[in-house]
């Protein structure tokens, strides 16, 4: 497969991951539309092209893992693992519902294919650097990729897995930053800035940092994923530069953190998804 | 459950923290999987031997505790099996949110050493005396909670400890007091020890309050009054039935702990005292007050922590019952 070809599919992948999405959290009627939408190109790369994993033994123990520190984005690592076949995408559908296996917070108990329990925001990072010093003292020859929110990156704790990660020289992981600019209440310029920018403050820990200058576009992720895959002594970061809500009609434009959009506005955002999908795939004929 | 009671009231020539070291280091002997994380203390505790016999299985995390319960967590997660020591401060109130979802909530087998329980912290004096660590490890569901007695107690507890598959607290006195037990003594998890029969009032004590309960049994017996003594090593999860037998066999209930009464041994005991047998109970323990510096003999006497504190305390429950 040519890596246009591999590019053409990652697209439709994360059409198809912002329609099922959508779908989760509209099947519920609110919830974070804003911090998952900004994430499907991202999934659709690593679950499409870059990981390895067994939808039908998640705990393999030589897989990739993937940890979503900003736990709130669940439901497009929901679409994502169900549309890989870690079961089916439809009973994602249950988000938030009693008893539920999809909580609005990833957890490893619930979900097949979740690696680590998040939600309180700068946690996962470390739990996430413990699992790739885990596996790599076990021998293991795996990456974690995890994700963080700029808006998470105002914990201290994430600093802290920062500096601890630079001094175990660990190359085997990858932090996603999901650069979006905006945080619950508002702007992250406004609400609490990150000084010189966040990739610097990865640089000044000790990290190899890669600025992805539109982190909603699949083949410059997946060409920084693989700039990161060569280097030998620092984990890496890739600063993600993306829009909150992206793809989402009433949230694109507003950035909101989570949204309640009428029975009509979930309705044309789905269509509009699908629409978008259908586009997509049109493409690859062209 | 196997044990000898030395009972003598001597300093023990090991220190607490050697009985920690001593079965670390024999679970690494044993198992690659077994891994120590500290947090710039390893001085403290003498995590040197560990360093010199298995340097790949001991990290530092630095002065970042949340950082290294999540660390731990992660760990884990990937199949390891953590020791992680800090003070017991830190353990306890620096990393509680950590603590409780990281490790408890995800149900991963990290075990979190808090060293210098209660007014053992002496020196460091109020920012470093936890009067409330076990506390907040009480409310974690799945928690195991143990305040060991002495080296001997210490030593068979760790190796307990790392067969727990769910999150684990020590606290770890890092001198050395008064031997309790022979070396060789065994203990379970969740069972409490009888050190000493009685039929007029039951006391139930742990760590370094265990040899002044026996001091007091000893006073009592001279008086004339014949007092039980258990060692309730393990606070979580609670040995009720052998609660529940000193309270309908003796009638009284006196709780000792180096610890806040409000929120630590004795109100997990009066819980179960409520429940199923109620009967008068006393509290020997820290009275609602923060720390302060000084020697552990002043302090002891400064927070009622003395073995007349707790004959006091039986003469007021006998008067009651």
């Amino acid at each position: 497969m040519s890596k246009e070809q591999k590019m053409q599919e990652l697209r439709e992948f994360a059409a198809e991951i912002r329609v099922e999405t959508l779908k989760i959290i509209g099947s519920r009627g609110f919830g974070h539309v804003g911090g998952s939408m900004s994430l499907a190109d991202a999934y659709a790369v690593l679950y499409g092209a870059v990981m390895k994993y067994d939808p039908k033994n998640p705990t393999w123990e030589d897989r990739d893992w993937c940890v979503l520190s900003k736990g709130h984005g669940g439901p497009v690592m929901y679409a994502t693992l169900g549309l890989k076949g870690f079961y089916p995408v439809e009973n994602a559908y249950q988000l938030n519902q009693p008893h539920t296996t999809f909580p609005s917070h990833t957890d490893h108990l619930m979900t097949p294919g979740v690696d680590l329990t998040t939600g309180s925001l700068g946690q996962g990072i470390s739990e996430a650097v413990g699992a790739a010093l885990g596996n790599r003292a076990q021998g293991r020859d795996s990456h974690t990729f995890v994700f963080i929110g700029d808006g998470e990156a105002d914990e201290g704790q994430v600093w802290e897995a920062a500096q601890f990660a630079a001094h175990y020289k660990m190359n085997n992981l990858i932090c996603l930053v999901d650069n979006n600019g905006r945080q619950l209440d508002g702007d992250v310029n406004v609400v609490m800035s990150h000084g010189k920018g966040i990739g610097a403050k990865f640089d000044a820990f000790g990290w190899h940092v890669i600025d992805v200058a539109d982190g909603n576009d699949v083949e410059q992720i997946y060409d920084a994923i693989q700039e990161a895959y060569k280097v030998e002594d620092k984990p890496i970061a890739l600063i993600l530069n993306t829009v909150k809500g992206k793809g989402a009609t009433f949230a694109e434009s507003t950035g909101a953190h989570s949204s309640q959009p009428s029975k009509e506005e979930w309705d044309e955002a789905i269509k509009v998804a699908e629409e978008n999908l259908a586009a997509v795939r049109a493409q690859k004929g062209a | 459950m196997s044990f000898v009671l030395d009972g003598k009231h001597e300093k023990d020539k090991r220190a607490c923290r050697d009985g920690y070291i001593d079965a670390v280091l024999e679970l690494m002997d044993a198992d690659k999987k077994v891994v120590h994380i500290d947090c710039d203390l390893k001085g403290c505790i003498n995590v040197g031997r560990l360093d010199k016999a298995h340097p790949d299985q001991v990290y530092n995390a630095g002065i970042a505790e949340a950082n290294a319960v999540g660390i731990a967590s992660g760990m884990a997660a990937s199949g390891l099996t953590p020791f992680i020591h800090t003070f017991g401060i830190f353990a306890s109130r620096r990393v509680f949110d950590q603590a409780f979802l990281s490790a408890g909530y995800s149900e991963w087998p990290v075990h979190i050493v808090g060293s210098d329980p209660g007014v053992t912290a002496a020196f460091n004096g109020a920012t470093h005396m936890p009067f409330e660590d076990c506390a907040l490890y009480l409310s974690v569901p799945n928690a195991t909670v143990v305040d060991p007695a002495d080296y001997a107690q210490c030593y068979a507890l760790t190796k307990e400890l790392a067969k727990v598959p769910t999150i684990t607290y020590q606290r770890l006195i890092r001198k050395g007091f008064v031997k309790v037990y022979e070396d060789g003594s065994e203990f379970e998890l969740g069972k409490g020890v009888t050190l000493r029969d009685g039929s007029d009032v039951t006391i139930i004590a742990s760590g370094i309050m265990v040899d002044k309960a026996l001091q007091a049994e000893e006073a009592l017996k001279e008086e004339g009054i014949s007092a039980r003594v258990i060692d309730m090593h393990t606070w979580k999860p609670l040995d009720e039935e052998l609660i529940i037998k000193a309270a309908k066999e003796t009638g009284a209930i006196v709780t000792a702990e180096n610890h806040q009464v409000s929120c630590g041994l004795g109100s997990a005991i009066a819980n179960v005292l409520a429940q199923n047998c109620l009967v008068p109970q006393e509290f020997v323990g820290i009275q609602n007050r923060y720390g302060q510096v000084g020697p552990q003999d002043f302090l002891e006497k400064e927070y009622n922590l003395m073995p007349e504190d707790i004959v006091a305390a039986v003469k007021k429950v006998l008067a009651r019952k």
